[in-house]
């Protein structure tokens, strides 16, 4: 491994939504990163992970986006590679893991990118942000960056589903994650028991049945509300989405239901490190995190 | 009534007897449909079951029995959103999500029915304020 003094490197992969809507994601992962001494380093060209993973157990087609990207990785001369987002996490997990078991499907999937000057041969790794938080750097060494501890400061973390399921890819326990508790611990925070972790968001049905997110969204939001987190930290652009967005809807359908804002676990990173404030970016939000932060005397007054 | 003492019941008889159905689903979802022995702990932890109009442990009894056309004619097919939380909880280890997964592909493979999403339907505003990854895996898991 690098050495203490030297930033170390790190091949980043984004994904689509980090590039549009979950831009606060982005720009807080490379921020607080930065100050952990690590250089996030973009992947030079990328495409989508595929985003959901085919679960037919004949299925080659869907592994070639992302088994594309982990060829990328490899023309790069690295090994191994990041992203944030849960969803690109499971998908290029998955794929890896799936054609390293199938050889054949490999064999299919490399002559079909023909153009391509070397194969992949499963020889790249998939890492979430939080494993490398947690593996690589150190809950500890973390601790000793935080410039303004969030003292006081209730945080719900929710996993949902991509973090922790299957369990081939879960680098946690699949009923009760502790990675991203410990994550606030070490920021300064307090997580709060939380008992809808990893209750599934509704994910895609938020573009043809925003109902069933309306009504997800109710439970999971009122279970941190009863613990009296003051806000939802979250690793998915897509529940981050549906739990942010969708509460309008889940106000409809509950009329007690409580407003609380949505962060993603990086942004309370760059929050804890001092990051400047256009690393945060709430102005992407739609449950504005300011009134709660500004409570706690995170923020100055909204 | 006459008794009638077959040697071949549904659990020995080979897959050719339950019908291609039974042996295709199996096939595409790489799972064995007659591991399952109806605990229901897949319906007691599916986060969706609330909004299916038959559930996961219903699901996987209807296609043990080759029942196709109430299967294909369901909307919980089409509910289900592969969290797995049936998959990590099942006590036989059966992959529920990719049964349920096989039967979408069959739906949409057998041109029983049109794509189970048309994005016609959706407002262009609600289109403008979707995220990508939304709209992306809406379409991959619910078009053909």
């Amino acid at each position: 491994m690098a050495g203490e003094s030297k930033p170390m490197k790190l091949m980043y992969y984004p994904g689509c939504t980090l590039k549009n809507h979950a831009r606060n994601f982005d720009v807080s992962t490379v921020s607080s990163m930065a100050e952990l001494d690590v250089e996030v380093e973009e992947m030079a060209r990328w495409n989508c992970c595929g985003t959901v993973h085919a679960l037919a157990s004949d299925d080659i087609m869907h592994r070639v986006a992302p088994v594309t990207n982990l060829l990328r990785v490899k023309e790069a001369n690295a090994s191994e590679f990041m992203t944030s987002c849960a969803m690109c996490y499971n998908t290029l997990k998955r794929a890896n893991i799936d054609v390293r078991k199938r050889a054949s499907a490999l064999e299919s999937i490399n002559k079909f990118m023909y153009l391509d000057k070397i194969k992949y041969e499963g020889d790249v790794d998939v890492l979430h942000l939080l494993e490398y938080l947690r593996d690589r750097i150190g809950f500890d060494k973390l601790a000793a960056k935080v410039k303004k501890p969030l003292a006081g400061l209730r945080v719900a973390c929710y996993y949902g589903c991509l973090l922790v399921r299957p369990k081939e890819v879960a680098f946690d326990d699949a009923e009760n994650p502790t990675v991203m508790e410990n994550l606030v611990v070490a920021l300064g925070g307090t997580p709060v028991p939380f008992a809808q972790k990893t209750e599934c968001c509704g994910a895609y049905h938020t573009v043809g049945n925003p109902e069933i997110i309306a009504d997800r969204t109710d439970k999971i939001m009122g279970s941190a509300h009863e613990e009296q987190a003051d806000l939802v930290v979250v690793s998915c652009p897509l529940c981050a989405f549906n739990l942010d967005f969708r509460q309008a809807d889940a106000k409809r359908l509950n009329p007690e239901f409580h407003h609380l804002p949505v962060l993603y676990f990086t942004q309370l990173m760059a929050l804890a490190f001092g990051c400047d404030e256009s690393a945060l970016r709430f102005d992407l939000h739609h449950i504005d995190p300011l009134p709660v932060l500004a409570a706690r005397g995170l923020m100055g007054p909204a | 009534m006459a008794i009638t003492t077959s040697p071949t019941t549904m659990r020995n008889s080979p897959l050719q007897k339950r019908g291609p159905f039974v042996a295709r689903v199996e096939k595409i979802a790489g799972q064995k449909l007659l591991a399952c022995y109806q605990c229901g702990k897949c319906s007691a932890g599916c986060p969706m079951a609330a909004h299916m109009d038959v559930l996961p442990n219903q699901i996987i009894r209807l296609a043990q029995l080759g029942m196709q056309e109430r299967l294909m004619a369901s909307s919980a097919i089409w509910t289900c959103v592969s969290c797995l939380t049936c998959n990590s909880r099942c006590p036989k280890g059966i992959r529920i999500a990719e049964i349920i997964e096989a039967l979408r592909g069959m739906a949409i493979g057998l041109r029983r029915r049109d794509d189970h999403l048309d994005i016609r339907d959706i407002s262009l505003e609600t289109r403008g304020v979707l995220p990508p990854i939304a709209l992306i895996s809406a379409m991959r898991k619910q078009t053909s």
